[in-house]
């Protein structure tokens, strides 16, 4: 998906898991644009979602919204949705606003995935 | 990073996000949806919804988010319910607070608490209540704090006063888009009358007819190959087609003429430049110096013109336009004591009298536009059309103008190169 600004929003899947990546900054711009891929993967039939915040350096408040949305679309199609490789200043930030209540955090991709594996039932092709 | 300094930095950034967005000059739906984002991201607070009132009545969602399209369908204020926004404080809003004195939460508040709807504020603005923001609660599943409901009181005034301020300017908006078209309706008929009164100085002098349209069109032309804005080229328009107003005051048999007029007929035809500036003057025109271009239309670059004699730099450009538009009517048309005369012959006139009579500028800029014409340069054929068909035809007529443009724009060059 082409970004705004020009980028790419990333995204593959793992069996029935979509992984998308947030890009650098997580505003309004690049925030809908990942809210767009989530959907969309959701309708594909993903079961999972792992957002990916390894590139993230700041989200700001309508990031958070957008994440909210994301999460609540999510709990609604009964998918599961984990966050990985956030850093240490969003992690605060999630922790303070309360968004940890409704996600799991992973270390990185793998562990993400490998915390899914269970969860996974069977293979969709895109 | 303590939680209340990240917690504080995190506001800070909504807050400067949401004045940006509400000063912006874009879209108006966009606006209210992002700020409504802004808000709702800035405590984490899954559901939220602007809504607009005009007085007693219906509420109509301008945003919402985490809610249904027609979740807050059949949601109502009345006037009573306004005041009691107006006088309450932001506690008094919480969806669940049973012994709230506001008739609108007690009338909605299975509703609202349906939707997930935890806290409703009102947006006012100059004393009225403008609309709600209903908001769910927080991702946390906490209470709102007193610092939570500072925070959104102060970003609710912010976007009562962003939706206040866009719907002012939308009003201002219109009302600028009204004034336009009614100015352009004044102006067209203005036009329209103009014309008319073109048509009606035309039909005094049988041998001359449309001679006034035609000026005004050839003026239209040279002003527009010199370069003019579209207002001034309007108003030239204007002054051509009523350059000859002053004829009007003139007997009939003198303006019909059939052959050359004696010296005293001569003298009443020339008092018509001046009586057109006499009928113009007082007539508040929307451009500028019509009267004046249609006082000076007989002035010649050498002073041998008429009415008071002027040259070159004294006479107004558009004056300069008006009597070349006039003067190639005149040799472009029949009279009544001679045929009209060929290209070849109004070319020669044309050069023979650039410095004298006409302009050297002027002539340029109307041979410029004819060429345009005739080597298919430009496809409206507008004075091809005006001078009938087979008038400009020929390979000659081609060279008769580019000779003629070179000459001219030597001569001008010379002499701006010898002041």
């Amino acid at each position: 998906l082409d970004t705004p600004s020009g980028k790419l929003v990333r995204s593959h899947c793992v069996g029935t898991t979509a992984v998308v990546y947030a890009s650098d900054y997580l505003n309004k711009l690049t925030g809908e644009k990942i809210e767009r891929e989530c959907r969309r993967q959701l309708s594909c039939g993903c079961r999972a979602l792992v957002i990916d915040f390894s590139d993230t350096k700041l989200v700001n408040s309508i990031g958070i919204s957008i994440l909210l949305g994301i999460i609540d679309v999510a709990e609604k199609s009964g998918a599961q949705i984990v966050f990985s490789d956030v850093n240490h200043q969003t992690i605060e930030l999630f922790e303070m606003l309360g968004l940890t209540r409704h996600v799991v955090l992973a270390k990185d991709e793998r562990e993400a995935l490998i915390s899914l594996s269970g969860f996974e039932t069977t293979p969709v092709v895109h | 990073m303590e939680p209340s300094t990240q917690k504080l930095i995190h506001t800070f950034g909504a807050l400067a996000d949401l004045g940006q967005e509400i000063a912006g000059t874009g879209d108006f739906s966009e606006m209210v949806r992002t700020s409504l984002h802004l808000l709702l991201g800035t405590l984490a607070l899954r559901r939220g919804a602007v809504v607009e009132c005009s007085g007693a009545g219906p509420l109509k969602c301008v945003a919402l988010w985490g809610l249904g399209d027609q979740s807050l369908n059949g949601l109502e204020i009345d006037d009573e319910e306004r005041q009691a926004f107006l006088a309450g404080d932001a506690t008094a809003s919480l969806v669940r607070n049973e012994s709230s004195a506001n008739g609108f939460l007690n009338r909605h508040r299975d509703k609202l608490a349906a939707e997930g709807i935890e806290l409703v504020l009102p947006m006012i603005v100059r004393g009225e209540v403008t609309g709600l923001v209903l908001l769910g609660g927080k991702a946390s599943g906490e209470d709102f704090s007193s610092d939570d409901f500072e925070t959104i009181r102060a970003m609710v005034r912010h976007i009562g006063v962003g939706i206040h301020t866009h719907r002012l300017l939308e009003q201002v908006a219109q009302r600028a888009a009204e004034n336009r078209r009614l100015y352009e309706e004044l102006r067209a008929i203005y036009r329209d009358t103009v014309r008319a009164f073109a048509a009606a100085i035309d039909i005094k002098d049988k041998y001359t007819q449309g001679h006034s349209e035609r000026v005004g069109k050839y003026s239209e032309i040279i002003a527009r190959e010199m370069g003019w804005s579209e207002e001034e080229v309007e108003g030239i328009q204007i002054a051509g087609y009523l350059h000859d107003i002053g004829k009007l005051v003139v007997d009939r048999d003198i303006i019909n003429a059939p052959h050359h007029i004696d010296a005293k007929s001569s003298s009443e035809l020339s008092r018509h430049p001046s009586a057109g500036y006499e009928i113009l003057a007082p007539i508040n025109h929307p451009y500028a110096d019509i009267p004046l271009m249609a006082k000076y239309h007989h002035e010649r670059l050498d002073g041998r013109g008429y009415p008071d004699g002027l040259t070159d730099e004294q006479i107004p450009l558009g004056a300069k336009i008006v009597s070349l538009a006039d003067s190639f009517d005149a040799m472009t048309t029949d009279r009544p004591y001679r045929r009209r005369r060929s290209f070849e012959d109004v070319v020669r006139d044309l050069r023979e009298n650039s410095g004298k009579q006409f302009d050297g500028k002027v002539v340029a800029s109307f041979a410029r536009a004819i060429l345009k014409e005739v080597n298919g340069e430009r496809k409206e054929r507008r004075i091809t059309k005006m001078l009938g068909k087979g008038y400009l035809e020929g390979e000659h007529v081609e060279t008769l103008l580019t000779d003629l443009i070179t000459d001219l724009e030597r001569e001008v060059s010379a002499k701006a190169q010898s002041l």
